[in-house]
């Protein structure tokens, strides 16, 4: 199982550690370099997760199922491999909704390891389920993102991590990063590093009038725009938030109460 | 020589917007364009490729699933739907994504009708947006090969 840089055919269900889908080539592991394994178990997931954490200059390992990170990450069997030390994974997203082992699972084992319990883990999910935020982050998750995964929101793991990296082996690195922290802030405050117009505000209407960013469709992540209803399965299911002007629905974070504005 | 391309960047620009307008597509495009460079040119084009074989592939097992009236598989079209869902809402494919929702409601109280309407619908809607954003890449290969760049679109 390579984990330096070995170019793997892209559509290699089971993992996939490239150069992106142009196909070039990752360079072998740098000890400077912010390390992500990336979990879901959709293809086209995976694919634009990698993209989004790439282009935000990490390098990344992309499997589809929670097994096959533990046995990426060596925790299903003890063997303590030399290929360990060369791991360095710096951070683990994973989604949430997975056949087999939920995200869930997998971060409640990542956190049961000695190994690799320091090493920040985020869930995916696509439906916004306070229950379900609640529990991982109680269960020590750093952050949960809700679907589909936008570049600010990579952007803001990125600041997030590399102010203080921890490795799996307890060192702290910093990282040469000049971006704002976001280690304390509150919710639904986002770093303010994105100043692309990509967020859209939460209107409902199609045609907002926000001079800013104004999606064409309406909020298509979290809030039931008009024609169709909210698809959720719980009670607890937040249907809108306050509409801070240039960011995502809802981005729970870590020690927040989990009440929405 | 700059007039083509001009005009052509023109068509590309109006085209792409029409799309927004006509909820073909959704805001989650026009990230997936953010991550295409120079470096990475057919990075839109590979994804939604993967997507609609994606489609193809659990529209042809959620209608296995669904053939026979006696004995449908609503567990396993629920888990079809979710995939799709999922995967049409990271790509931006709005209408598709939307057909999904109605679709789950339908799989949620196993109206089998129901779900295979919502099945053909779906089915309609991906190929739907497969012939227009094919019409869109032709126009970026056009774009190119005559030599400018693609524009950048902002959804207002």
């Amino acid at each position: 199982m390579a984990s330096d840089g070995g170019v793997f055919c892209l559509r290699r269900p089971e993992m996939i550690n490239v150069g992106g889908i142009g196909g070039m080539e990752s360079p072998p592991l740098d000890v400077d370099e912010v390390h992500v394994l990336a979990v879901d178990d959709s293809l086209v997931d995976r694919i634009v997760i990698e993209r989004l954490l790439r282009i935000t200059s990490c390098k990344v390992t992309a499997v589809d199922s929670g097994w096959r990170a533990l046995e990426f990450l060596g925790i299903d069997n003890e063997k303590a491999s030399a290929e360990l030390d060369r791991l360095k994974v710096d951070l683990i997203i994973t989604d949430y909704c997975m056949p087999g082992m939920t995200g869930y699972e997998l971060l409640k084992k990542i956190k049961e390891s000695s190994s690799f319990r320091q090493v920040p883990v985020v869930i995916m999910s696509s439906e916004n389920v306070i229950t379900r935020i609640d529990r991982c982050l109680e269960e020590g998750a750093e952050d949960f993102l809700l679907k589909p995964v936008k570049l600010a929101d990579v952007k803001r793991l990125r600041n997030y991590l590399t102010s203080d990296v921890k490795l799996s082996n307890g060192n702290k690195r910093k990282l040469p990063e000049d971006s704002v922290s976001v280690n304390t802030s509150p919710p639904l405050t986002l770093s303010p590093d994105s100043s692309e117009s990509s967020s859209p505000p939460l209107t409902l209407s199609s045609d907002s009038s926000d001079a800013s960013s104004p999606p064409l469709s309406p909020v298509e992540s979290l809030s039931s725009p008009l024609s169709f209803p909210l698809d959720d399965e719980d009670d607890d299911v937040s249907t809108e938030s306050s509409p801070t002007p240039e960011e995502s629905p809802v981005r729970r974070q870590k020690m927040r109460s989990p009440s929405l504005d | 020589m700059n007039n083509v391309v001009a005009q052509l960047q023109r068509q590309f620009h109006d085209y792409l917007v029409s799309l927004y307008q006509q909820g073909f597509l959704d805001n989650q495009f026009s990230e997936l364009r953010k991550l295409q460079d120079d470096g990475t040119p057919d990075f839109v084009a590979e994804v939604v490729s993967l997507f609609f074989e994606d489609c193809s592939k659990l529209i042809n097992t959620m209608s296995r699933s669904l053939e026979r009236p006696e004995n449908v598989d609503f567990k396993q079209v629920d888990s079809g739907v979710h995939q799709l869902k999922g995967s049409s809402s990271s790509v931006g494919a709005r209408r598709v994504k939307n057909v999904c929702i109605s679709f789950k409601e339908c799989c949620d109280v196993q109206n089998r009708e129901g779900c295979i309407r919502c099945l053909q619908q779906v089915d309609y809607e991906y190929k739907m947006l497969k012939t227009k954003l094919q019409d869109l890449f032709n126009l970026e290969q056009q774009i190119l090969q005559a030599g400018g760049t693609i524009p950048q679109v902002d959804i207002n």
